[in-house]
């Protein structure tokens, strides 16, 4: 990876302008911001529908100081594709508009929303053919700019708008879709998941994701004070805890002669060399809204330890992957 | 003076796909439909034998496609796309914005009849639908129509007074999978036709830049647009239309220099001292020709106004045309479920409502699902305009020609 330094990323004017928006404490503009202060130089982007798409362009404003593009919600993979074709073709012919860059760093932004649901099959699609982009999933795990409504990447038991906490369904029945494994086995050249709460670590793997020829793809974990009912300024400590959980672990997966190689990151490294340090889910979920039904009335020990259950498996199999 | 020209035997398909060729876009993004296959399928084998240095981008869906070349075209490529029927209803979300965003794309439809029940065969429900999505359409009468707009297609959506998508409508199977002879240009020719995709220079929130994805000066496209710029926006694709009906035009005569084959929104035929004459578009019109030759022949005065540029809606000349016809039959390959009639007879009518004299009109609805329209119908249409002339009024003006009671 080519050097990347804090001071360096303090330096290079923001990709994203401030006057944006997004709610107070949003992970969005948090990791928006770091990740494009790891852009190697031209850059192109294109974000799915979605909460940071309409905070950020409302006409005639625009906080985007990068060439930018909203297509629709479903097409994010598959609209950056388009770019990066074009980028190909002008390039290997020394003529157009873009034939002058070496280098293209052409970056898809989507939500939980237009990942793991409506946008599966363009980015499927997109990884399988090989172009090379870095695809953001801003996983703040429901459909929060319509309103709070459950996605493929809402959490089990985790209220929403039509996941609601009721008398007889706590929340939402299912598992969070498994979007990490599903993409790498497509066998692309890198997947990384980011933490806003370990800058340093999220502007590393961007620059990586940038670096490698093909695919490339970067779940970040994006706090939603609105949507999972919790204060706006802790959205950094509460992501903090998401990782030191191992709900959502920090890793990077490349591919060595075939085979995907998972290693962990800093902060889930150091839970995996000292077992003792992680922390129970019970210490996450208690801080947000959308589990308080898990704690009263009646406190669901119940679900809290299905949930510890499935963190603990999930948690264990990311160990044995990454050979720990 | 026209250019050297080499005739060649190519169905309708092989016809888009080698004038794509000649125009060598960037991106050409596809995703296989019937009968829109040979067009994909040439184009890959193109790129694999070497022939052409643009981006086959074999994507997932036809979503995927235009959704692709929105990326490409606003990056500042062009781009290609291709579909038919149930593709272009997948697409159909796309297809608003392409030509929202502005973006000159060009795309061959093989007209398919929209399912259900599925029908692999001609008919105009796709396109149809998608007549108020903002693209420009191209109606094609034969294979050396399709081969001739998919040249012009490019300059007239580039132009700096349109920036539109374009659709280039071919009847599927009976063009695209028919044999023809057509007259092609030499690569050369095409290509300095069809020249460098160029940009109008816009003031954006960095600074001046071409319109386009500039990684040097960023403009944002695609922002939210609410009820205080929407409208506008919408308006200044009207104004767009209403230029393609000059540009289009100029586009065609500086082609027939080079090809010496003149194009014009319609195309009317034998219709001097016409008293029944006959509206339409695609590839029934030879047909039609065929009938009114033969009626002119036993002393009916037949007429045939063909419509090669369905969007934006030749009025002024549709108007030129029919004013002075005592009855006119509008022929619709396609449905509107629950409407008055079809699109063109609705478009027509409405055209012609305000004249103080206006032709008494029809619509006859027919080949839906393929339904073959052959010279014995269309003479019916023609025995049907003279009982409407003759007794001076229409009835019911629906008719359903080549279908079983």
């Amino acid at each position: 990876m080519s050097e990347l330094n804090l001071k360096q990323a303090s330096r290079k004017p923001e990709g994203l302008a401030a006057g944006h928006r997004l709610c107070a404490g949003c992970g969005h503009s948090i990791v928006v911001r770091m990740i494009l202060k790891a852009t190697r130089g031209p850059t192109i982007a294109t974000s799915a529908t979605g909460c940071l798409e309409v905070a950020t362009s409302i006409m005639p404003y625009s906080s985007w100081n990068i060439p930018w593009i909203h297509n629709a919600f479903e097409n994010a993979a598959a609209t950056a594709s388009g770019i990066e074709s074009a980028w190909q073709a002008q390039r290997k012919r020394g003529k157009g508009p873009l034939a002058k860059y070496e280098t293209l760093d052409v970056i898809a932004f989507a939500g939980d929303g237009g990942t793991y649901d409506i946008g599966l099959q363009a980015l499927s699609g997109a990884l399988e053919r090989g172009h090379d982009f870095t695809y953001v999933l801003l996983d703040n795990e429901a459909y929060m700019n319509t309103g709070i409504q459950r996605s493929g990447g809402t959490p089990f038991a985790a209220a929403t708008t039509t996941s609601p906490a009721g008398s007889v369904i706590p929340g939402k029945k299912e598992w969070k879709k498994p979007i990490d494994d599903i993409v790498i086995a497509h066998g692309i050249p890198y997947v990384a998941t980011l933490n806003p709460a370990w800058p340093m670590d999220v502007m590393r793997k961007s620059r990586t994701a940038f670096e490698v020829e093909g695919p490339a793809f970067l779940h970040a974990f994006i706090g939603c004070p609105r949507g999972w009912r919790y204060p706006m300024e802790k959205t950094i400590s509460l992501s903090r805890l998401a990782t030191q959980t191992c709900l959502f672990p920090l890793y990077e997966c490349t591919l060595e002669e075939g085979r995907p190689v998972y290693k962990l990151s800093g902060p889930s490294a150091a839970i995996a060399r000292r077992p003792a340090s992680k922390k129970p889910v019970e210490e996450y979920l208690v801080s947000q809204g959308r589990f308080r039904h898990l704690f009263r009335p009646e406190k669901r020990d119940d679900l809290i330890d299905s949930i510890q259950a499935w963190v603990d498996q999930k948690w264990e199999i990311l160990l044995e992957k990454a050979g720990v | 003076m026209s250019e050297k020209q080499t005739l060649m035997g190519m169905n309708g398909d092989e016809s888009v796909a080698y004038a794509t060729k000649q125009v060598n876009p960037d991106v050409v993004a596809a995703y296989p439909i019937t009968p829109q296959t040979i067009i994909v399928e040439k184009l890959s084998e193109y790129v694999a034998d070497g022939e052409v240095d643009y981006e086959y981008v074999a994507v997932e869906s036809e979503h995927s496609a235009l959704s692709n070349c929105v990326g490409a075209s606003a990056a500042g490529a062009r781009a290609f796309t291709a579909t038919a029927a149930n593709g272009l209803a997948l697409m159909w979300e796309i297809t608003f914005i392409a030509s929202g965003l502005r973006l000159p794309i060009v795309m061959a439809i093989v007209n398919r009849s929209l399912g259900g029940p599925i029908n692999i065969h001609n008919d105009h429900s796709d396109s149809m639908g998608a007549r108020d999505s903002g693209w420009i359409q191209i109606h094609c009468e034969n294979s050396q129509e399709v081969y001739d707009a998919s040249i012009t297609a490019w300059r007239m959506a580039e132009h700096p007074d349109v920036l539109l998508p374009i659709m280039v409508c071919l009847d599927g199977f009976t063009l695209s999978h028919t044999m023809e002879n057509v007259l092609t240009l030499p690569d050369k020719v095409v290509s300095d036709f069809v020249g460098e995709r160029e940009f109008i220079t816009v003031k954006g929130h960095m600074g001046e830049t071409e319109l386009r994805l500039n990684p040097d000066v960023p403009l944002t496209f695609g922002p939210v647009d609410l009820q205080d710029y929407y409208f506008e926006h919408k308006l200044h694709q009207i104004d767009a239309m209403k230029q393609a009906l000059k540009v289009i035009p100029e586009v065609d005569a500086e082609y027939a220099k080079i090809s010496g084959r003149s194009y014009d929104l319609l195309h009317p035929y034998r219709m001097e001292d016409a008293e029944v004459a006959v509206l339409g578009l695609g590839s029934t019109m030879g047909t039609v020709k065929y009938t009114v030759d033969q009626l002119r022949d036993e002393g009916v005065k037949a007429g045939l106004v063909k419509m090669r540029v369905f969007r934006p809606f030749p009025s002024s000349d549709l108007v030129d045309a029919l004013k002075d016809i005592p009855a006119v039959g509008v022929l619709d390959k396609s449905l509107s479920l629950g409407a008055p009639g079809g699109p063109l007879f609705e478009e027509t009518m409405a055209t012609l409502y305000h004249l103080p004299k206006k032709p008494l009109i029809a619509n006859y609805i027919h080949g839906l699902g393929g339904r073959d329209t052959g010279p014995q119908l269309i003479r019916g249409v023609f025995e049907s305009l003279l009982e409407i002339k003759d007794k001076g009024e229409i009835g019911d003006p629906m008719n359903y020609v080549g279908a079983r009671p």
